[in-house]
């Protein structure tokens, strides 16, 4: 929008695809980071992108076709599931985008050229959104992909259904961020600005906090159990019936179903293109009136608060027999660590997933009828694969940050005759130790809460410490290998292309250790119940092959990161 | 002592440091100039251990980098010229800490922790966070650091960028008395007053090559035509800053 100045010349107004053209051109020059070992990172991501990707596709394909063969209730079934996703997507762009809207409106680098520059609100408003909506974005979509696909194929969608698909993700991704972005900007400017960042963060997890507790609410395991329900007409009453009908991932989810069916309709399609219009149109005029105020706010120095005692004192003391380089490292990992707001308050979201898993597990049907001895022993062997995904989640939080934290602070380590080995183990140690303890007591608990037999508690604590040594060195391996040095937001490190990728690892890791052990503890459950010796070949191989797997997982990606970062140049 | 032999480094197909041979014995302040680009950051890296050279030998105090590199590096004090640190520890806490990572720890650290961040007016901040210190402060605790293991051997990139005057006189005045205790110094900077009053020796590097290395006196032979340091420096580099910047201004 180019104004007039006071001589009545045209202003200089950069347009949008100016402002982000830099964007494009980084994007394009390294699609895989700065680094010389580019083809390894291509085919370490093919590999695993194709087996997550074929994972959830086959997955989701069975699921599906399996709906299809029960007549009335099938596919809505189907639509449940999807609208179920869509509103799980919601709450996660939403948050995403809280978090990186923080980083692309009020800490990106980039700012202090644009705001001194002669720059159009409303274009800088436009460059900004659609960047923060790309940042927080492409990994659910990543995510979504093997989903709409697996759709897609089971409903026979045709070629158009892609079309059909993106049509109506766009929009949904677009409200989120422009929602996401206005939070940000309300945030900004109401909180004190030294404790903006902080507060943001606190606040963003207890919303997720939130979220989670809301999904809970909804109890999704009743769609599960039809019996739990007075009638047949009542089930699917409920299952007809919209989840939210007021959400824009209700629209979503409703648009692509009506075009699978065979019965389009343009009225979710219309509701989400007017809706995401009008968000962006509201987060613009926001945006007009609040930025200049917060953005000067965000600049003001950090805090200077520090609380000094109980660490340095009795840790420190604990840690001495293991030598000052050592104790130092420990010490300083703990500091930061617990001084980082945006780091430990996501230990609040943490206790909310646990409490809310433990929960789940109490709550589950596991007596009764039709709940035979195979079932009550399988459902142990499930509950160590959610618990693997809590695990692994968590270490993408704080194991997988680790190495990127230290990106502008590498040339003190780097030029100090301290071993790249030394640095990395204290990560893994500080790391490992935590998330260990909390394995062993959501397994213990909730196997104590299943009644599981001692045999399937012995192989349940086992899984789990070999799976927790496994995660966090997977955690460390993937950190060093996509470090994220440049960023200005540590919350947005996990989320990064590399904290996809330690995620899909760890799903390879965990699917992989699983199917290894089913084999020997469906032998020994079915010998037990025979009254027969369980084979002692099936048992070394299994066990066997899952602890080989699993300690090649910790060591190997902790040899590859000590490399890395010894031929790392900054 | 530091001693640079046949000294090269490549990114990819262009070369940042060409072959370069240098010796900085014990008791010497050496500067390094040279116009932006012409590899003396490179130079320092590498001779701090953060970047490893294409071919060619470091030596510090004696010790090869590349066959013994942590005994190397103990005798050895970096200071950057960006002065990032850990943003959330306290001044003091990252003093013991640098000093941990050179194992030394106990009352003589905390002393000598405490003396430096006094000498640079830096001990009412002691416990404060380093988020809240200023650019000047950050680049003071970081020159503290180097020296809080007492180091055989100095490596200074742009040692005064961001320092106010009096804390420019007193780095000065430690690197002088430094040096005089038979420690050495290798400092690259841009400020030409600094390395005429303050180094025994200067290198002029330019490429990726040395142009020329000596005492203010050598520089001025080898320039023919004596003058001021800025002189020598814009002659041996080839400079020709006035005629440039009026085309310049004019086109």
């Amino acid at each position: 929008m180019p104004r007039s100045g006071d001589r009545g010349e045209p202003l200089p107004s950069p347009g949008l695809f100016h402002l982000l053209s830099p964007k494009f051109i980084s994007a394009k020059a390294r699609p895989l980071g700065k680094t010389e070992n580019k083809s390894g990172r291509l085919i370490a991501f093919v590999v695993i992108g194709a087996v997550f990707w074929v994972f959830v596709f086959g997955l989701l394909y069975r699921l599906l076709k399996y709906f299809r063969g029960i007549p009335e209730i099938g596919a809505l079934l189907a639509a449940k599931l999807l609208g179920l996703m869509f509103i799980s997507l919601f709450g996660i762009l939403i948050l995403s985008n809280v978090v990186t809207a923080l980083s692309s409106f009020f800490l990106a680098k980039d700012l202090d050229l644009l705001v001194a520059g002669p720059v159009d609100w409303l274009r800088l408003y436009g460059a900004k959104l659609l960047e923060t909506t790309a940042h927080s974005s492409w990994m659910v979509m990543l995510v979504a992909t093997p989903v709409l696909t697996a759709y897609g194929f089971t409903y026979k969608g045709g070629f158009l259904y892609p079309l059909v698909a993106i049509g109506a993700v766009i929009p949904f991704l677009l409200i989120p961020a422009a929602i996401g972005s206005a939070i940000t900007l309300l945030l900004v400017n109401i909180f004190p600005a030294r404790r903006t960042r902080d507060i943001l963060s606190v606040i963003a997890v207890l919303a997720a906090a939130g979220v989670v507790l809301l999904f809970r609410l909804v109890r999704p395991e009743r769609l599960a159990r039809p019996e739990g329900f007075r009638s047949l007409v009542e089930f699917i009453s409920l299952l007809r019936g919209p989840t939210s009908p007021w959400l824009p991932s209700e629209w979503a989810a409703q648009g692509i179903m009506t075009w699978l069916r065979g019965e389009p309709e343009l009225l979710p399609f219309y509701l989400l293109v007017s809706t995401a219009a009008a968000t962006i149109v509201f987060g613009a005029l926001l945006h007009r009136w609040l930025y200049d105020r917060g953005f000067s706010k965000s600049q003001e120095s950090g805090e200077r608060w520090v609380r000094q005692g109980v660490l340095g004192k009795y840790v420190g003391r604990a840690l001495s027999p293991w030598g000052v380089m050592r104790r130092e490292l420990v010490l300083k990992e703990m500091r930061l660590f617990f001084r980082d707001t945006t780091q430990w308050s996501q230990l609040i979201l943490l206790t909310v997933l646990v409490v809310v898993y433990v929960f789940n597990i109490k709550f589950l049907p596991l007596r009764g009828e039709g709940v035979t001895f195979f079932l009550a022993n399988v459902i142990p062997f499930v509950n160590l694969i959610l618990a693997g995904f809590v695990l692994a989640s968590i270490a993408a939080r704080f194991i997988f940050p680790g190495i990127s934290l230290e990106g502008r602070t590498l040339w003190l380590l780097r030029s100090s005759p301290l071993e790249m080995r030394q640095l990395l183990w204290s990560k893994f140690w500080v790391g490992t130790i935590p998330l260990l303890a909390l394995a062993l007591v959501l397994v213990f608990a909730t196997d104590v809460l299943l009644q599981v037999s001692s045999f399937m508690m012995a192989v349940s604590i086992f899984t789990i410490t070999m799976m927790t040594f496994a995660i966090a060195g997977l955690a460390l391996g993937f950190g060093a290998l996509f470090p994220k040095f440049n960023t200005e937001n540590a919350a947005q490190i996990p989320t990064s292309f590399g904290g996809l990728m330690l995620m899909m690892a760890s799903v390879v890791l965990i699917g992989l250790v699983i199917v290894l052990e089913a084999r020997p503890v469906y032998e020994y459950v079915g010998a037990r119940m025979l009254k027969t010796d369980p084979d002692p070949s099936q048992m070394w191989l299994g066990f066997g092959g899952a602890t080989l797997i699993s300690l090649a997982a910790t060591f190997v990606p902790i040899r590859i990161a000590v490399r890395r970062m010894r031929e790392l140049e900054r | 002592m530091i001693e640079l032999r046949q000294l090269k480094k490549n990114y990819g197909s262009f070369t940042a440091v060409d072959s370069i041979d240098l010796t900085v014995p014990d008791g010497e302040l050496f500067g390094f100039l040279g116009p932006n680009g012409a590899g003396k950051t490179t130079t320092l890296r590498m001779i701090a251990g953060i970047l490893q050279p294409t071919s060619g030998s470091i030596h510090l105090a004696g010790i090869d980098l590349a066959v013994d590199p942590l005994a190397a590096k103990a005798k050895l004090g970096f200071i950057p010229d960006r002065p990032f640190i850990y943003e959330k520890l306290t001044g003091s806490e990252f003093l013991r800490f640098v000093a941990g990572l050179y194992g030394q720890d106990g009352d003589k650290i905390e002393h000598r922790g405490r003396e430096l961040m006094a000498l640079f007016d830096l001990e009412e901040w002691a416990d404060e966070l380093v988020e809240s210190y200023s650019h000047g402060m950050r680049q003071k605790l970081i020159i503290s650091s180097a020296f809080i293991h007492r180091p055989e051997v100095i490596v200074v990139d742009e040692p005064m960028v961001g320092l106010d005057p009096k804390a420019a006189r007193i780095l000065k005045d430690l690197f002088r008395e430094y040096v005089r205790r038979g420690h050495t110094i290798m400092m690259s900077t841009h400020t030409l007053e600094v390395a005429e009053t303050l180094c025994d020796r200067i290198a002029i590097i330019q490429q990726g090559k040395i142009r020329a290395v000596g005492t203010i006196e050598d520089l001025r032979e080898q320039a023919t035509g004596g003058g001021g340091l800025e002189e020598i420096f814009l002659k041996l580099t080839g400079e020709r800053a006035a005629r440039e910047t009026m085309d310049v201004l004019d086109a």
